[in-house]
C-alpha cells in the first residue's frame, strides 16, 4: 500500500480516529453505569439493574431518553452561545484522544506492517493536550453566562476560577516528567518507561510527589468530588448546566466523563508507564490490556472518592490549590532538577 | 522525536470534524425528535419555582478577575519552564556539559517566581471571604452596641 498517497493516509487515520472515538464513548457509557452501580453498593443498595442483564443496557436506555426529552431554551438566554457551549465542552474533551498511545507497536500477521497503536505521534503531544483541555473552560464559562440564570452564572464563575487555579498545579506537576523524558511526544515518554521488565514507571522512579499533585489537580480539573463545587446541589441547584435539558445536558454530562477518562489516560501514560508491564516485549497485545486495567483503576478511584468524601468549601478549595498544591508542585520541579544536576534522572 | 511533519497534525483536524459533528448532530436530533410544549412559565429562568428576581447579568465579585489575572501571570511562567525541561537532559549531558548553566539559570527564575508568589499570598489574593467575614462581624458588633445603647436610653427614660 502506498502510504504517501494523501487520500489513503487520511482514510486510514480517519478509520483509526473512529475506532478510538467509539472505544472512548463505550468506556464512558459503561463508566457511568459502573459509577451508579458501585455507588449503589457503597451505600448498601443495588443501583440500576433492570435494563438488560445486570443493567448492562442502561446506558443505551439513558441515551434514548435524553434524545426524546424536550429541549428547553429559556427565553432570556443568549441563543447562539447557549447552543455553542455544550459543543465546545464535548469537542475539547474528545479532541485529545488522538495523541494517547493505547498500546505498543503491533506487527500485523501475514504482512510486513508494523502499526503503533496510537492515532498520531506529535512532537508537541503533551502541550497539545494541555492546550486543548484549557479551552474546555470556555464551554463551562459560556454555559454559565449565556443561560441568564443566577445559579448558572455563579456555577460557571466558580468553575472557571477552580479550573484555572488547578490547571496551574497540573501543568507544573507535568514539568517533572518532561525533565525526566526530555520529550513531549507521549509515545516516546511511554517507551522510556519500559526498563526493569516493564516496571520502570515514572511514579516509582522520582515522580511520586508529581503524581500526587497531578492526581489531586486532575480530580479538581474534572469537577469531581471532593471538588465538585460548580455543581454543589445544596447551594447552586446544578451549577452551570441548571438551564440545560435533553441532549445538551447529556453533552455536558458526557464531556465530564470523557474528561475523567482522558486525565486517567494521561496519568497512566505519564506516571504509570502507559502500556508497559511484565511480558509486553514478548506479547505486544498484552500492553493494551495493561493500559485498560490502569485506566479502569483510575476510574474506580474516582467513584470510590465520590462515595467517600464530602465537598470542599470554596475558600478552602482556593487556599488548598494556591497555598498548598502550587508550592508543592514547584518543590517537585526543584527536587527533580537538582537530581538532574547530579545526573540521576 | 525531533522531526517535524505536517501530516502528523492531520488527525487533529479530522478529530475536530468528528467530535464537533457528533455534538451538532446530537443537538439537532434532539431538536427534531424531542417533544415541544412551550409555555411562558417553562421558559422563565429557573429560580426554585419562584418568579425570577431581577437579572442574572449583574456585577460579581472582583476576586474572580484577580484570580484570572494571577493565573495568566503564572501560566506564562509555566510555559517558560516547558522548553527548558525538554532540553535539560540533553544540555546537562556529557555532549554539551552545560549542567551548571541550565540548572542555575532556571533556579534563579523559579526563585523570582516564588518571590512574586509570596508577595501575592501576603497581599491576601487567595483569602476568599476573609475580609467579608471580618466586615460582617464588625457590622454585627456595631448593631449590638447600638441596640445596647438604645436599651440603656430607654431604661434611663
Amino acid at each position: 500500500m502506498d502510504w504517501n498517497n494523501p487520500w489513503i493516509f487520511a482514510g486510514v487515520k480517519f478509520i483509526a480516529i473512529n475506532v478510538a472515538f467509539v472505544a472512548v464513548l463505550m468506556i464512558v457509557a459503561y463508566s457511568v453505569l459502573a459509577e451508579r452501580r458501585v455507588l449503589g453498593f457503597i451505600q448498601g443498595r443495588l443501583g440500576p439493574n433492570r435494563v438488560g442483564p445486570g443493567g448492562l443496557l442502561q446506558p443505551f436506555a439513558d441515551l434514548l431518553k435524553f434524545i426524546l426529552k424536550e429541549d428547553i431554551i429559556p427565553d432570556k438566554s443568549t441563543r447562539f452561545v447557549y447552543f455553542l457551549a455544550p459543543v465546545i465542552a464535548i469537542t475539547t474533551a474528545l479532541m485529545t484522544i488522538v495523541v494517547y498511545p493505547f498500546g505498543p507497536t503491533i506487527h500485523i500477521p501475514f504482512t510486513d506492517w508494523y502499526v503503533p497503536l496510537v492515532v498520531t505521534r506529535m512532537d508537541v503531544g503533551l502541550l497539545y493536550v494541555l492546550g486543548i483541555t484549557s479551552v474546555g473552560v470556555y464551554g463551562i464559562a459560556l454555559a454559565g453566562w449565556s443561560s441568564n440564570n443566577k445559579y448558572s452564572l455563579m456555577g460557571g464563575l466558580r468553575s472557571s476560577a477552580q479550573l484555572i487555579s488547578y490547571e496551574l498545579s497540573l501543568g507544573l506537576a507535568l514539568i517533572g516528567v518532561i525533565l525526566q523524558s526530555g520529550t513531549l511526544d507521549l509515545y516516546s515518554i511511554v517507551e522510556r518507561q519500559s526498563g526493569w521488565y516493564g516496571m520502570h514507571w515514572n511514579i516509582f522512579w522520582l515522580q511520586p510527589l508529581g503524581f500526587l499533585v497531578y492526581l489531586i489537580s486532575a480530580i479538581a480539573e474534572t469537577n469531581r468530588v471532593p471538588f465538585d463545587l460548580p455543581e454543589a446541589e445544596t447551594e447552586l441547584v446544578a451549577g452551570f448546566h441548571t438551564e440545560y435539558s435533553a441532549m445538551k445536558f447529556a453533552l455536558f454530562f458526557m464531556a465530564e466523563y470523557v474528561n475523567m477518562l482522558t486525565v486517567s489516560m494521561l496519568a497512566t501514560t505519564l506516571f504509570l508507564g502507559g502500556w508497559n508491564g511484565p511480558g509486553v516485549q514478548t506479547f505486544p497485545l498484552l500492553g493494551v490490556l495493561y493500559f485498560l486495567i490502569k485506566v479502569i483503576f483510575f476510574i474506580f478511584l474516582y467513584i470510590w472518592l465520590r462515595g467517600t468524601l464530602p465537598r470542599f468549601r470554596f475558600d478552602q478549595l482556593m487556599s488548598f490549590g494556591w497555598k498548598f498544591l502550587l508550592p508543592v508542585a514547584i518543590l517537585n520541579i526543584i527536587i527533580t532538577a537538582t537530581l538532574g544536576w547530579f545526573g540521576w534522572i | 522525536m525531533t522531526r517535524f511533519d505536517l501530516r502528523d497534525y492531520l488527525p487533529v483536524l479530522l478529530m475536530f470534524v468528528v467530535a464537533a459533528g457528533f455534538a451538532v448532530t446530537n443537538i439537532l436530533l434532539t431538536q427534531l425528535v424531542g417533544q415541544r410544549k412551550q409555555t411562558r412559565t417553562k421558559l422563565m429562568p429557573y429560580e426554585c419555582g419562584k418568579d425570577p428576581v431581577g437579572s442574572a447579568r449583574e456585577r460579581f465579585s472582583v476576586k474572580f478577575y484577580l484570580i484570572a489575572m494571577i493565573f495568566i501571570l503564572f501560566d506564562i511562567e509555566v510555559i517558560f519552564l516547558v522548553p527548558w525541561a525538554v532540553v535539560f537532559k540533553t544540555l546537562a549531558g556529557p555532549e554539551y556539559g552545560l549542567r551548571n548553566l541550565v540548572y542555575t539559570e532556571m533556579m534563579v527564575f523559579v526563585i523570582l517566581l516564588l518571590a512574586g508568589y509570596i508577595y501575592v499570598v501576603k497581599k491576601g489574593a487567595f483569602d476568599w471571604g476573609e475580609r467579608a467575614r471580618h466586615e460582617a462581624e464588625a457590622e454585627a458588633r456595631a448593631l449590638e452596641d447600638l441596640r445596647k445603647k438604645e436599651l440603656a436610653a430607654r431604661r434611663a427614660a
